[in-house]
């Protein structure tokens, strides 16, 4: 089977929840532009181009938009937060009251260990809402 | 220089069941009451429909089901869906295939039974795997999302968004078929629940059942039909993302690039617009259409709304059937937009009728702010 080498190996969701499970937070960046971005993709969203790479990353985010969700069982908090390079994800804010989350805040990842791994962000220090 | 399709296809049919609470209905008979209704008001048979164009939340395969239901062969066909805008795509598809002559009568069409099926929007197969875990409610807290980045931005005040539910209500209070017609004040709106925040249960479209259905043919045939044609002058389409985090700047959707080609269709602005039809889902989305649609600069939609422009007795009459927060929302609201442009356009509106209407504009919204479309519809005088 001639398949393409540089697709070879795991998809993008694969890769990423590799990592997460493996502890290690990692963002995408484009070989071609720079650009991070987020979800995962085969192609850069800014580009087009195919040379993307794994990156470890800070975890650093800003706090972009933010939203509280009521709920019977206890209010949450839904925010999208953007990465280093432009990148934004959605994840939950906690360690703060849902409706004190603000946009601009500096906030830190940390990943959720589970089945289905995921980020989640807290203030950064000095940064609490 | 005129765009080559420009006027060159009208809407010559319109179906509306306005069954908006029908326990025992499905939403193939709401869709089949509403194709009926839209054949017979241009009087043309099913027979002669050979374009169908069909979306649906409940089924992954609508122009199959619907094309053997209606018993049409169709020689053209187009079921794409993106959500509530999806039938306005459909529109940019039958103009194109009536041109090129790959079918004769188009019949757009579209069906559900949202509310009696338990109210919640019907999920389609369509995980998101990078949200899931954390919960949003879907699809309210993405526009939660930009509604809070539109306050923090521009100084939008949630009063200003209980007033564009306001002015929905006052419009639906003049359109006997409109769902809610009952009193509503800004401080009602602003006492109802909070769902997610800065959004409360009434910036929320309502939840109905209904079925819509509009026929089209070419210009030339339209004329030898019953009823005053809608001439399609500018249709214009824009895709973004799926997920609101992909979203570049929450405050700016694509309609600001849909808009823009159905103006240079039509050879019209905004100036140009004597009615206008705003998909609103929620409340912000009426603020951030009039914004990238051009009927004011980007930030002061709130304002404008606040001014009353948009209400009965305003400058600029917006969702005069009451739209989806008061007239009816079952799942997808697209089409709806059309049938009231086409309304207005025919002067059969009574106490919400704009006087002389002769351009009106409808625009849908699909999915979390992701796909956009504007159509420019016109009267005889405006070819």
């Amino acid at each position: 089977m001639a398949t393409d080498p540089r697709f070879d190996g795991p998809g993008p969701d694969a890769a990423y929840r590799q990592a997460l499970s493996e502890g290690r937070l990692v963002l995408q960046h484009c070989g071609d532009c720079t650009a991070t971005q987020f979800p995962p993709s085969l192609v850069c969203r800014a580009c087009g181009g195919t040379r993307l790479q794994w990156r470890p990353w800070s975890g650093r985010g800003t706090v972009y938009a933010a939203t509280t969700v009521r709920d019977r069982a206890g209010d949450y908090n839904v925010a999208l937060v953007e990465l280093e390079g432009g990148a934004r994800m959605m994840s939950r804010v906690e360690g703060v009251p849902a409706d004190a989350v603000r946009i601009g805040q500096a906030v830190q990842a940390r990943i959720v260990a589970g089945e289905d791994p995921c980020v989640m962000y807290t203030p950064s220090s000095g940064d609490s809402a | 220089m005129s765009h080559p399709l420009r006027g060159r296809a009208a809407i010559v049919g319109i179906g509306n069941t306005r069954r908006w609470n029908a326990p025992g209905r499905t939403p193939f008979d709401q869709l089949q009451e509403a194709a009926v209704l839209a054949l017979e008001d241009c009087g043309l048979r099913f027979d002669q429909v050979d374009g169908l164009f069909c979306a649906m939340s409940t089924s992954g395969l609508p122009v199959l089901n619907v094309a053997e239901r209606l018993g049409i062969k169709p020689t053209y066909a187009d079921g794409t869906m993106v959500g509530g805008a999806s039938f306005l795509f459909h529109l940019q598809s039958a103009m194109a295939a009536l041109e090129a002559g790959l079918c004769q009568v188009a019949l757009i069409c579209y069906g559900s039974n949202q509310l009696t099926a338990g109210g919640k929007l019907a999920s389609m197969p369509d995980p998101q795997p990078y949200e899931a875990p954390f919960r949003p409610r879907y699809p309210i807290s993405s526009y939660a999302l930009a509604a809070a980045r539109h306050m923090h931005q521009y100084g939008t005040t949630r009063e200003q968004l209980a007033d564009v539910a306001v002015a929905a209500r006052a419009w639906a209070q003049r359109n006997p078929d409109a769902y809610a017609r009952g009193p509503l004040t800004r401080a009602d709106v602003l006492a109802s629940r909070m769902v997610s925040d800065p959004l409360t249960k009434a910036d929320c479209c309502l939840v109905t059942d209904g079925g819509a259905a509009l026929v089209l043919t070419r210009a030339e045939r339209a004329r030898d039909l019953p009823r005053p044609p809608a001439y399609v002058l500018g249709v214009g389409v824009a895709v973004g993302h799926r997920q609101i985090s992909a979203m570049p700047d929450l405050t700016t959707t694509c309609a600001v690039e849909s808009g823009r080609r159905a103006y240079a269709m039509a050879g019209l602005g905004p100036r140009d617009v004597d009615h206008v039809m705003l998909y609103d889902a929620f409340t912000i989305n009426t603020l951030l259409f009039l914004e990238d649609l051009g009927f004011c600069a980007k930030g002061e939609a709130g304002a404008l709304v606040q001014s009353g422009a948009i209400a009965p007795g305003g400058t600029l009459p917006v969702n005069t059937n009451g739209g989806g927060l008061s007239c009816n929302h079952p799942g997808m609201y697209g089409l709806f937009t059309l049938i009231e442009s086409v309304e207005q356009l025919r002067g059969h509106c009574s106490d919400r009728q704009v006087p002389g209407a002769a351009v009106s504009l409808a625009h849908a919204n699909g999915g979390v702010l992701s796909s956009q479309a504007t159509a420019i519809l016109g009267t005889a005088a405006t070819l």
